[in-house]
């Protein structure tokens, strides 16, 4: 999609292909269809509105996402969910365990997603909403810290420890199955 | 000591955020190293999980249509100014839209080749570059279960050239796809096939050649699919592989 020939017209063009995976990351970060199918409204309209101001050549999917989350954490529920999470413990970075195969790993490989759709609900919304960024939507680190406005180096730490996070949340999932 | 400086970077080496020469450097590390080999297969597992787990919520077809709606509506503008106006404009917007369809339907398909022969280069080159390796058709058909909107048959390869390697997931603006890899006397060839409706019109049109492709492709549509077949062996041996395929289907 050539984001340097920008009319307002080809804002259908560059926003609807995001339509989907934008509805999805917004049920994630919501938690209710219902909130999601609003945010998702809000955040169109806010593109449209600002349409004017973004940058041709810049990345159109980075300024949407960045538009969303916000109009998310302004929301009463990110309000909430940001009120009762600490967001950022920037600390030491303790070494990551070794994962080799191990009865965890064999059964994520053999589950049906339910149970890391469980761990990642767990997740601090800052852990989940990096994750997802991704994983999922595959960002590159640098669009990431444009879409969360957090330099490269915090994308980073903060990736580790949503991973680790990650990991000690199905370990937990883990437990309770087999209890 | 080594490894400890390899395990540091390991996130960031499977999220692609390496530099090229270091990503080399590790690809090497981790085919003679047992515990960094398994901690890389581990932490991709984890990837996928999380991807496969992540894609979890899909909008409604209505909701899509009031949206689609919404956004449509807001480029149009009145016409209110006085018939001479309404009329010059119409002349220039019929020229106009004659102009850009054309140019629409050509810049739209070369782009779509273009990406196929990316996807085709980028797969290669990959140092995985199969999700499932398999020689047997039976085998690899199934495996797209679940993973794309669609189900497609293979070819019986017997007394042929060809032979399959794997398969893998791909996208093609942002539309899930199946892509297989042959093989052909060291010739190595992608068929990658799509829903019809999520591509651009104009794929078939003979008056427009694949623009500067430095590979031998071939595309059709049968059932509903779009279906490419690329690589740089010779165009008669792309067109006998697709021919196979037009035969299975």
């Amino acid at each position: 999609m050539p984001e340097e020939s920008l009319p307002s017209e080809s804002f259908e063009q560059l926003a609807m292909p995001h339509f989907e995976r934008l509805y999805n990351f917004a049920c994630w970060l919501t938690h209710d269809r219902q909130e999601a199918e609003d945010l998702v409204q809000e955040t169109y309209a806010k593109a449209l509105k600002g349409f004017s101001s973004f940058q041709p050549g810049t990345n159109f999917r980075a300024w949407i996402y960045k538009i969303l989350r916000n109009a998310f954490l302004t929301s009463r529920t990110g309000l909430k969910a940001t009120a009762t999470v600490p967001l950022d413990l920037e600390g030491e970075e303790e070494a990551l365990p070794v994962v080799k195969e191990t009865p965890e790993s064999i059964l994520l490989q053999r589950s049906d997603g339910q149970i890391v759709q469980q761990a990642l609900e767990q997740l601090p919304i800052a852990y989940r909403e990096i994750l997802l960024l991704c994983e999922v939507e595959e960002m590159s680190y640098q669009e990431i810290s444009a879409t969360l406005a957090i330099p490269m180096g915090t994308v980073m730490s903060r990736l580790s420890r949503a991973r680790k996070a990650l990991r000690g949340g199905l370990q937990q999932q883990f437990a309770k199955r087999m209890n | 000591m080594v490894c400890e400086s390899w395990k540091a970077k390991l996130d960031n080496c499977l999220d692609g955020e390496l530099p090229e020469e270091e990503m080399r450097g590790f690809d090497a590390h981790v085919r003679n190293c047992p515990s960094c080999s398994a901690d890389a297969l581990a932490r991709v597992q984890m990837k996928r999980a999380i991807q496969v787990a992540g894609k979890r919520y899909a909008p409604s077809a209505e909701f899509r249509k009031r949206m689609q709606q919404k956004i449509a509506a807001k480029p149009q503008r009145s016409f209110g100014l006085g018939w001479t106006l309404a009329a010059a404009a119409a002349v220039i917007l019929v020229v106009g839209t004659l102009t850009s369809a054309y140019l629409g339907t050509r810049s739209g398909r070369d782009q779509v080749f273009s990406e196929i022969a990316d996807l085709h280069v980028a797969t290669l080159a990959s140092s995985s570059p199969v999700d499932v390796i398999s020689t047997d058709r039976h085998t690899v058909k199934p495996w797209f279960q679940g993973k794309i909107p669609f189900a497609f048959n293979l070819p019986e390869l017997q007394n042929t050239e060809f032979s399959l390697l794997g398969a893998r997931m791909t996208y093609l603006d942002q539309t899930p796809g199946a892509h297989l890899i042959y093989d052909m006397r060291k010739h190595h060839i992608s068929v990658f096939v799509f829903q019809e409706r999520s591509l651009p019109a104009g794929l078939d049109d003979n008056s427009l050649s694949p623009k500067q492709l430095p590979f031998n492709l071939e595309t059709w549509s049968q059932g509903g699919l779009r279906y490419f077949v690329i690589g740089d062996a010779s165009a008669a041996d792309i067109d006998s592989l697709a021919k196979l395929f037009k035969a299975a289907s």
